[in-house]
């Protein structure tokens, strides 16, 4: 396996327009999808109630469907997790407030035990109020918003400007998609997917800024280069890196997928999907953007520092 | 860059040991550590909830209630200086903390009397300065309308808070579960970890009662009426019943004692009918009250009540003056167990509302650990040996440097006491995937250094020279995005901030010392011997 692409030179310039095309069709997809789909919000954000049993003997779905169908608690979900025996239920947010959502897990417990042909084990509770959920969905947005605009800062500061723009518009675009393939898939959103968010965040700007320091390193290097080339040149001279590195974070998280249990699949899925995309985005995204921003290209003068200070 | 300095390379090595040293608790069993010596590091991860089971949950302490009450307190007093006054007061009404009511004159005198009023609230043991804690105002000519001050309100809810921070760690204590947390958060909540709970119901329903215990005289003069049932004499009051919701009683509103006055309770067996009960032990003024009250209502009965429920209503028989009782209401010996604890611990000022719960089962959590194990140990492995078919000899330097680095971030996981959780083991096994990534920029560096015609020494003194700033960069992003993570987070996904932080201290730390070492060793050996190096 040859993964050295240093000697090649790839021309991501002239394809670049396939790229944003590719793109700006992916996040209107992902905006059409959150507007008409929506996202599928664990209790983490939308409340309610959620217990993980695990049945000694085999129990048929729809007899725990139907014991709980007594009890009238609105909207309940009752799916298999991992094993046949392991069994996951979620019940929506009970009107009436936070007392009220505390007794349902009691109701639900009695039930079971008295009406299931086999002993249960309960694995996982949790319950989320109102109020509570109210604030996680508010923290979630405000702590992405705010990673997204400590980026732009931090790039700023070490770079320019237009880098700090580019970066950032490569990582709205992480974060839109990955928002858009939890709105297509229905996958559950709750609290570890933000956590799966920020930490894209944090990848694909590891990733950009790999790539743009070698722009930066370039531009003071060859002075007369044509900005497409030097693009180029700059992305090609770090895609081995930029291959290797994805290569064995996926190894890493695909291990993670494949045997870390059935509660941490999602959060897994959002990091391996944001890994690929913010790939993607720093290769066809962030370093296209950069002809667009018209970089300085005088660095002779003052060195990166001086000119952060402008 | 590429030669040690003797005292750096002491300084390399002592605090790799240092790390290693913290890490290798965890190695051993629990038993075999008690058996090393005293000066051994023998803290071993600390393990979340999620992975050792246990309970989280977060509570609030419903602070409208105990305005309500302060408020409702004041009726009493506003009556009587009215009846001093000889003014007319009329239509009370309580509604969200505020006092409505008709008066006869909205005069400045009258309403600076009523201002006065709260110095002179006894059961107001909370004062701001010398200034009333009240606001009157005047809705319209003959409507006023009292309300607490903020600073009151305020102070209020932090003595609340702080009651109910104490009897919420007594009732806890009475469990005897092992650590449990308990700490305020914000100004109103309240926020409990208590791990390795089997029955996480029990502890709900220990938090879930106020357990005010209050004994109030049965009001004779009337007869409960099922067709007007909350109708009561004034200075009276309607309770339902403990056992059956059907039926209530009607009791004076007087409490002859209260569980305040309470230092005893266990849970017990009627020696005749060997029913569960609760015995309870009075302090001296409890003692001198109840046996003053019964010596004078003996023959009539008298009601046992527990936040707002009656319990059982016995007839007194002879007056009670040692001080001490029994209350039975057909219990099942684990309710006279929790009675006890609760009477025990002292009732909460207000009622805790649970505004979240998160349990998991001790297997549970052991499935997650495993299930952890197996994924870190496969994808460690895959990363090995990627990086070994990528760089050879160099990726071997790499892998060394991996295997530290992991020893590393579970040493200094060990020495902070920092807390593992779920998505704390993703941190680490990210980590695995991420950690290379310093030495593979500075081995790509390399080769291109190589490429440009440099000799390997140089090249590799370049190549680390110029990786430094990018891996700065790019490890830093990382970084803002797991301290805002560890800020906004609270619970297993705090976790996971964390270690993915240590992992980027330890990963960009290994990779300019042990890797760098390791291929100093190799090109100085490469120098003496003439061997070939490739990368």
């Amino acid at each position: 396996m040859n993964l050295d692409f240093s000697s090649k030179n790839i021309s991501f310039l002239k394809i670049h327009i396939i790229g944003f095309v590719l793109s700006s069709l992916l996040i209107i997809g992902s905006i059409i999808s959150f507007f008409s789909f929506g996202l599928n919000f664990g209790i983490d954000f939308k409340g309610g109630t959620l217990i993980e049993i695990e049945t000694k003997e085999d129990v048929d779905i729809s007899q725990i469907r139907s014991a709980l169908n007594d009890l009238s608690l609105g909207d309940i979900q009752i799916q298999e997790f991992g094993s046949k025996n392991d069994i996951l239920i979620r019940i929506e947010q009970q009107s009436g407030g936070d007392k009220i959502q505390q007794n349902v897990v009691e109701i639900v417990k009695n039930k079971l035990d008295n009406d299931l042909s086999s002993p249960v084990n309960y694995r996982r509770t949790e319950v989320v109020g109102p109020k509570v959920s109210g604030e996680l969905i508010q923290a979630g947005t405000f702590a992405i918003a705010l990673a997204v605009f400590a980026m732009l800062l931090y790039i700023w500061f070490r770079f320019e400007w237009q880098f700090s723009l580019g970066a950032v518009l490569a990582l709205v675009h992480d974060v839109i998609l990955t928002i858009g393939i939890f709105c297509i898939t229905q996958l559950e959103f709750n609290l570890p997917i933000i956590a799966a968010i920020l930490t894209i965040v944090g990848y694909s700007m590891n990733d950009t800024v790999v790539v743009y320091d070698r722009v930066r390193e370039n531009l003071r290097k060859h002075r007369s280069l044509v900005i497409d080339q030097l693009l180029d040149l700059s992305i090609n001279e770090t895609l081995s890196r930029t291959i290797i590195t994805s290569i064995t974070t996926l190894l890493a998280l695909l291990s993670l997928y494949i045997f870390g249990g059935s509660v941490i699949k999602g959060f897994t899925f959002a990091m391996i999907w944001g890994v690929l995309v913010g790939t993607y985005s720093s290769i066809f995204v962030a370093a296209p953007l950069l002809k667009y921003l018209e970089v300085k290209r005088d660095w002779t003068s003052t060195s990166a520092v001086d000119s952060t200070r402008k | 860059m590429l030669y040690f300095s003797r005292s750096k390379k002491l300084l390399i090595f002592l605090t790799i040991g240092i790390g290693l040293l913290f890490a290798l608790p965890n190695f051993f069993t629990k038993d075999s550590l008690n058996s090393f010596p005293n000066f051994f590091p023998n803290q071993q991860v600390n393990l979340g909830l999620d992975l050792q089971g246990g309970s989280h949950l977060l509570l609030e302490v419903d602070t409208d209630v105990i305005i309500n009450e302060r408020i409702d307190n004041l009726t009493s007093d506003l009556r009587k200086l009215y009846r001093e006054e000889d003014l007319k007061i009329s239509s009370i009404k309580t509604t969200n903390g505020s006092l409505k009511f008709k008066s006869s004159s909205t005069a400045q005198s009258v309403i600076n009397k009523i201002k006065d009023l709260s110095v002179t609230d006894s059961q107001n043991l909370l004062q701001v300065g010398s200034s009333s804690n009240l606001i009157v105002n005047i809705n319209s000519d003959e409507y006023l309308e009292i309300l607490f001050t903020e600073e009151y309100k305020k102070l209020l809810t932090i003595n609340a808070v702080n009651q109910s921070l104490e009897i919420v760690r007594r009732r806890i204590d009475e469990l005897g579960t092992r650590e449990p947390t308990i700490q305020r958060q914000g100004t109103s909540r309240i926020i409990i970890q208590v791990p390795g709970l089997e029955d996480p119901d029990q502890i709900k329903s220990l938090l879930g009662q106020t357990a005010k215990l209050t004994f109030q005289l049965v009001d004779q003069s009337v007869v409960y009426d099922p067709q007007k049932p909350d109708k009561a004499p004034i200075g009276s009051e309607v309770l339902p019943s403990d056992d059956d919701p059907n039926y209530k009683y009607i009791v004076k509103k007087r409490v002859m004692v209260g569980g305040e006055n309470l230092v005893d309770a266990q849970p017990g067996f009627d020696p005749q009918t060997n029913e569960p009960i609760v015995t309870f032990r009075f302090d001296g003024i409890g003692a001198k009250k109840f046996g003053r009250v019964t010596q004078q209502n003996v023959g009539k009965p008298f009601a046992i009540i527990l936040d707002d429920r009656v319990v059982s209503a016995p007839v007194i028989r002879d007056a009670i003056l040692g001080g001490s009782g029994q209350i039975s209401g057909g219990f099942t010996s684990e309710e006279a167990n929790e009675l006890a604890i609760l009477l025990r611990a002292g009732a909460l000022p207000a009622p805790l509302i649970i505004l979240e719960e998160r349990s998991v089962g001790p297997d549970l959590g052991a499935d997650s650990i495993n299930a952890g194990k197996i994924a870190a140990i496969i994808g460690f492995a895959a990363v090995i040996l990627f990086m070994l078919f990528i760089y050879r000899t160099f990726g071997l330097f790499a892998d060394i440097a991996l295997i530290i680095n992991l020893l590393l971030v579970l040493g200094v996981l060990s020495m902070f006491q920092a807390t593992l959780t779920l998505p704390g083991i993703a941190g680490i096994i990210l980590t695995i995937g991420m950690a290379v990534d310093a030495n593979v920029l500075i081995f790509e560096r390399v080769k291109e250094e190589l490429r440009n015609g440099s000799s390997m020494i140089n090249s590799i003194d370049n190549g680390y020279k110029r990786a430094l700033s990018t891996i700065l960069d790019a490890n830093i992003t990382t970084l803002i995005a797991a301290i805002i993570l560890f800020f906004m987070a609270s619970g297993p996904v705090r976790g996971f901030s964390i270690t993915l932080a240590i992992g980027i201290f330890t990963s960009v730390f290994t990779a300019f010392t042990v890797t760098r070492f390791f291929i100093s060793l190799r090109v100085r050996k490469m120098k003496s011997e003439s061997v070939g190096l490739k990368i």
